[in-house]
């Protein structure tokens, strides 16, 4: 949770736009704690003055936000949006539309949604709740986020506002800080190991030393564990996504 | 430009259909300055006259015609005109290109088999985050599909609205999504900067239809939600526009509790309007009504096997109007209790 929270550390006026429950959660807890100046949505078409309970009205509406002025607004870049991801590769490409051959999936998910101008025009981070070799794939099967390799091959109309920040899962922190600019280990969470991770992830992660073990992501504070339980998730809706261990 | 995008264009290849009146199709600009009935009926409506452009939604499916471009307004399972859908599963309209942010609209059209090529950003029940019908039209590989950004969809409405042949967009490169449109191009900019983007083909329609909270009988629709979503940019960019709502009111009445910029659909850009109340069934219309969430589970539930889904149509989809539709969910709620 603090984890993701800590993906919009510094962002200072964006929009912070969470897809799912524990992104949504942790949006609400970076502007209660270090990031106040954040802008966050009611998940449909407001911008709210407070930080609700996941899953409660606002009371407090600051803007108006309906869908093609968020639209806008992703083409104008002042948001850092956390997306999911079925598929995600070492360069950060992301596959939320379909598994298989695009003509004929094998199975057919969203659809690619905003992901391809999100990718393009304001910094993303990607949650994902079960680190698997099944998500974390050597390649993805359609291109929906565009990840480094793909950016830099399209040209400079694709790199110019293009800008992948983290990658969180359940088990660890990533970045695509690698001079080739694949996705490497910034922090596994307390008690996992490097091995685990790696079994987890279907290509070669940077930052797995054989030797020492790579920095472990901080744990929540008193306070973050009191506006998590009592405030945000009073519901523990987060379990849903990620049950506690 | 029609075939560059792929998704709109009658299937003849022409760009467009003959009106019942026998005008022209996509191709045509001066269509979008008038919008009047194939009949003239609805021109004369905007003169203040009578019941104006009042209709039916069995009226409105009468207008169109197997092999049309059709918008449907809404967004993933909110303020869909699912009256008109229902209305639609009970013509023999088929062969539709349908123009979408999609949800359970595209799910029941595709599970009918209406719908040839789907142009859209995604399909999404919203709360069931995926669409069962949409999922497995295409991994039966039965639904011809445009899959476009939605920034890119944005535009393509925008570019239609405009009569503009593109716009450009900052999306889709270095994505899969100019692999699965390989028609779509890039323009570059003839500026300093030189930049090179994705140029959005216009996404003419040959009708659209939306649901809206109120409307009055010429044509002038009003949201009352906090979404207008794209609902006028269909009408806008559409050849003919259909206005389904909640209620018809006076249009004094429209703005007596709520804002002017409410009224998101104006008369210019409607041919025809119906009061549907409970309309947008089982999808969201706010404030006038929330989703049935009920409902909607037992719509995804259905669609898992042909027995139940068989089941569901019979029960649901079967009778002769929407009031039978109507009597049937009360009826299924009161089961429910």
């Amino acid at each position: 949770m603090v984890a993701c929270a800590e993906a919009w550390r510094g962002d200072g006026e964006v929009l912070a736009a969470p897809m799912g429950t524990v992104p949504t959660i942790a949006a609400r807890l970076a502007k209660l704690t270090f990031a106040p100046e954040l802008l966050l949505t009611d998940g449909e078409a407001l911008l709210i003055g407070d930080a609700p309970a996941v899953g409660a009205r606002s009371a407090v509406t600051e803007g108006w936000l309906p869908y093609r002025r968020h639209l806008t607004m992703v083409m104008g870049g002042r948001r850092h949006v956390m997306m999911g991801a079925s598929q995600i590769d070492r360069f950060g490409n992301q596959n939320i539309s379909c598994v298989g051959d695009w003509r004929q999936p094998t199975r057919q998910l969203l659809g690619a949604r905003g992901a391809p101008a999100n990718t393009l025009n304001n910094p993303v981070s990607y949650w994902i709740p079960r680190h698997s070799p099944r998500v974390f794939v050597e390649r993805v099967d359609m291109i929906c986020g565009v990840g480094y390799d793909s950016a830099a091959a399209a040209g400079p109309s694709a790199t110019r506002f293009h800008e992948l920040r983290r990658v969180v899962s359940d088990l660890g922190v990533f970045d695509f800080g690698t001079p080739e600019r694949a996705m490497r280990v910034v922090s596994l969470h307390p008690g996992v190991t490097a091995d685990e991770v790696r079994a987890a992830t279907g290509f070669p992660l940077g930052g797995l030393p054989d030797g020492p073990l790579p920095d472990r992501t901080r744990e929540p504070t008193t306070g973050e564990l009191h506006l998590i339980r009592a405030v945000l998730d009073p519901a523990g809706l987060r379990e849903r996504e990620v049950p506690a261990p | 430009m029609n075939d560059a995008h792929g998704g709109h264009g009658a299937p003849d290849g022409r760009g467009g259909y003959a009106g019942p009146d026998g005008r022209g199709g996509l191709d045509e600009p001066d269509r979008h300055g008038g919008h009047g009935g194939p009949d003239g009926h609805a021109r004369d409506a905007g003169r203040g006259g009578g019941a104006g452009k009042v209709m039916t939604v069995d009226a409105i499916v009468g207008r169109l015609e197997s092999g049309m471009t059709l918008g449907i307004g809404g967004w993933g399972s909110r303020r869909k005109p699912m009256a008109l859908v229902r209305a639609l599963l009970r013509s023999d309209v088929t062969d539709l290109t349908v123009l979408s942010c999609g949800g359970p609209d595209v799910g029941l059209l595709a599970a009918a088999g209406r719908v040839r090529k789907l142009v859209a950003p995604f399909v999404t029940l919203d709360s069931i985050p995926l669409e069962p019908h949409f999922r497995a039209a295409r991994e039966r590989g039965a639904l011809e599909l445009v899959e476009l950004d939605e920034a890119m969809f944005l535009q393509g409405l925008t570019a239609g609205a405009q009569r503009l042949p593109f716009l450009p967009v900052r999306a889709g490169l270095g994505s899969d999504v100019l692999r699965v449109n390989p028609a779509l191009r890039t323009v570059t900019s003839p500026y300093a900067d030189g930049e090179e983007l994705v140029a959005v083909p216009a996404l003419p329609m040959d009708a659209a239809v939306v649901h809206l909270d109120r409307a009055d009988a010429l044509g002038n629709g009003q949201y009352l939600g906090p979404d207008p979503y794209f609902d006028d940019l269909f009408c806008e960019a559409a050849d003919t526009a259909y206005v389904t709502c909640e209620r018809i009111v006076a249009t004094a009445e429209l703005t007596r509790d709520a804002a002017p910029q409410t009224l998101l659909v104006s008369r210019y850009a409607v041919t025809g309007v119906a009061e549907t109340p409970g309309g947008a069934h089982f999808t969201s219309c706010a404030p006038d009504h929330g989703r049935d969430e009920a409902f909607q589970r037992e719509y995804a539930t259905a669609a898992r096997t042909p027995d139940t889904w068989r089941a569901f149509t019979s029960r649901f989809l079967s009778g002769t109007d929407e009031e039978d539709y109507r009597t049937a969910v009360r009826s299924w709620h009161e089961e429910q209790r």
